[in-house]
């Protein structure tokens, strides 16, 4: 593809000589382009230098990696990362037992319902987290749920936050992965051998859904992993967001070399993430021609 | 595939296709548990702040907390927290489409696209406290760029009156994730525009402005508004980026509703309900804004 696209305007200024100011334009074009790509990458690359460079002058004089292993030493820092990464796989297992059968269903049996499934998803992009901690504090707080006073009930609520929050992206990455594979056909094909509802579900959605499940897990976990918004107000010091949150208050080295510790871990879902959709794209392309 | 079992299993199922006869009561169970989710937990809450909105201390009906939404000190909440998402949705959509514009048209090359759209996921999803920290460590008063611009150019941003603390600051620092996500949105758009178009504009004589002025703006204008609106939402909710890099003294509409929240510092629980139910119809504006926008763009370009 990109191939053909740079093969194209050479062919053309082949038939058709361009006028030479034509010639300059598409010079000036590229520099331009060179020029804004610059600015953008200083823009990224500048605040991870400094903030790597800050991390490791926790010992004075000389470049260590001091604030680093502070940070591993802290019994806290494992104790809130491994919380947040068992809440995120809550979410996500929440979000994929609410989002693939719903969204399975409707393209089977109820393509009407599509619209009103469709528009509840993207209502989380109405409700901003801080307005959605509020709701949930001041409704579950209260009689008859009462979820507020036990840790796990604020666990309960901090995951069904987060599948609110996931549910935009769950819904869309599972309902692009429906689209590409032949739902009524696997459905009858799988009846016709005597495949029940559960059976359908887990043996066949499920696997052929995998690559759309996968990306959706892992954008999730990149967002959930440091969630503050609605950790802080749920869970408070528990969480990954938070904790992170405290260390920036009091410890300056440490705050650095964590903000590096979770670009890291960004990089890394979001690496996963682009790995798994470009077969996605190039499978998906295939099956629709 | 034509075995007579499986006939009629077809049969069965494509009947109601060509007479819609009603599904049957158990087929709504599918269903069901995401609509008993989405109203546990999307419909009940908001429901909620917007009864509370609605009443005093004592559970009254009033209409004194909306009212009350025009006190100085809020109206300046939600027009800072309007005037940083419009700056940085404006800021970030202009520098983000400038890089998608060079990856798709400009004639870079391709890796440049591979990676500026690794780049764009994990920018976009950098955002929060460590972001804070980062911009701390970068532009705060012994960060690394205002050592830089201090020692080498003889620039001290602070005495300038620059604050990484202040709106100029939080920009800078939205702006991270904000032009990415523009990146991320309008690439697909800018491919969207057909070589054909172009092609037919110069055969028509049209120059290279021309051709941008009356075809290709005004096709891409919907998606580029559209991202904007986007970018302007994500800056309008975002709450932890503000709050660690401020400590929460910037006075936004979200960092409001938190102090609220942690401890009534409005004392008037029914304005921070009604506070954030302004957020919602806000929010509730753009979307709509942007879905008649993507209505309008997805009209030219299909995929």
């Amino acid at each position: 593809m990109a191939a053909a696209m740079s093969f194209l305007p050479n062919l053309r200024n082949l038939f058709f000589p361009p006028a030479s100011s034509q010639a300059k334009d598409r010079g000036s074009k590229r520099g331009a382009s060179w020029f804004w790509m610059a600015v953008g990458v200083l823009y990224f690359v500048l605040p991870l230098v400094a903030t790597f460079d800050f991390s490791l002058r926790a010992r004075k004089g000389v470049l260590s990696f001091l604030a680093y292993e502070r940070v591993f030493k802290d019994p806290a820092f494992w104790k809130t990362f491994i919380f947040s990464l068992e809440m995120a796989f809550f979410t996500i297992l929440v979000s994929l037992l609410l989002v693939v059968p719903t969204a399975y269903w409707i393209r089977l049996r109820l393509p009407k319902l599509r619209v009103i499934v469709e528009f509840i998803s993207m209502l989380p992009f109405v409700i901003p987290a801080i307005v959605l901690v509020f709701g949930f504090i001041r409704v579950f707080s209260g009689a008859p749920f009462f979820l507020t006073n036990t840790s796990f009930g604020t666990n309960v609520l901090l995951v069904a936050g987060y599948t609110v929050l996931a549910l935009p992206y769950m819904f869309r990455a599972v309902d692009t992965g429906l689209a590409a594979i032949d739902v009524r056909s696997l459905t009858e094909a799988a009846q016709s051998l005597g495949a029940g509802w559960g059976t359908i579900l887990f043996k066949i959605i499920f696997p052929n859904l995998r690559v759309a499940i996968l990306s959706g897990a892992f954008l999730t976990l990149a967002t959930v992993i440091g969630e503050f918004t609605i950790a802080s107000f749920l869970v408070g010091i528990n969480a990954f967001g938070p904790y992170m949150s405290l260390i920036g208050q009091n410890k300056t080295y440490e705050s650095s070399s964590l903000a590096i510790i979770s670009f890291m871990l960004t990089w890394a879902f979001m690496g996963l993430l682009q790995f798994l959709n470009r077969g996605q794209a190039s499978s998906s392309l295939a099956g629709a021609h | 595939m034509s075995s007579k079992q499986n006939f009629a299993v077809n049969e069965k199922r494509d009947a109601p296709q060509a007479r819609p006869a009603p599904l049957p009561w158990r087929h709504w169970l599918g269903v069901g548990p995401f609509f008993l989710f989405a109203f546990l937990f999307i419909f009940l809450p908001s429901l909620s702040l917007f009864i509370g909105a609605f009443q005093d201390a004592s559970g009254a009906f009033t209409l004194k907390n909306f009212a009350d939404l025009s006190r100085p000190e809020i109206v300046d909440a939600y027009w800072v927290t309007i005037r940083i998402s419009l700056v940085t949705a404006v800021g970030g959509g202009l520098l983000g489409f400038a890089m998608a514009y060079g990856v798709t048209l400009g004639g870079l090359p391709a890796w440049v696209r591979t990676a500026l759209s690794t780049f764009s996921g994990v920018a976009s999803n950098f955002a929060g406290v460590p972001l804070a920290f980062a911009f701390i460590a970068t532009l705060g008063r012994t960060g690394m760029v205002t050592l830089i611009l201090k020692l080498v150019f003889g620039l001290n941003l602070y005495d300038k009156g620059f604050s990484l603390y202040s709106f100029w600051g939080l920009s800078l620092t939205y702006l991270y994730f904000q032009f990415p996500l523009m990146v991320l949105i309008i690439t697909p758009a800018l491919d969207g525009l057909r070589r054909e178009w172009r092609e037919a504009a110069e055969n028509l004589g049209a120059t290279s402005w021309t051709y941008w002025r009356r075809v290709a703006l005004p096709i891409l204008t919907p998606s580029i508004l559209g991202a904007m609106i986007l970018l302007f939402g994500n800056a309008f909710g975002a709450y932890a980026t503000a709050l660690s890099l401020t400590g929460g003294f910037i006075n936004l509409v979200t960092i409001v509703i938190g102090s609220q929240i942690k401890g009534d510092i409005l004392h008037n629980v029914g304005l921070g309900y009604a506070m954030a139910f302004g957020m919602v119809i806000i929010m509730a504006t753009m979307m709509t804004l942007y879905y008649l926008l993507r209505r309008r763009s997805e009209r030219w370009l299909r995929p």
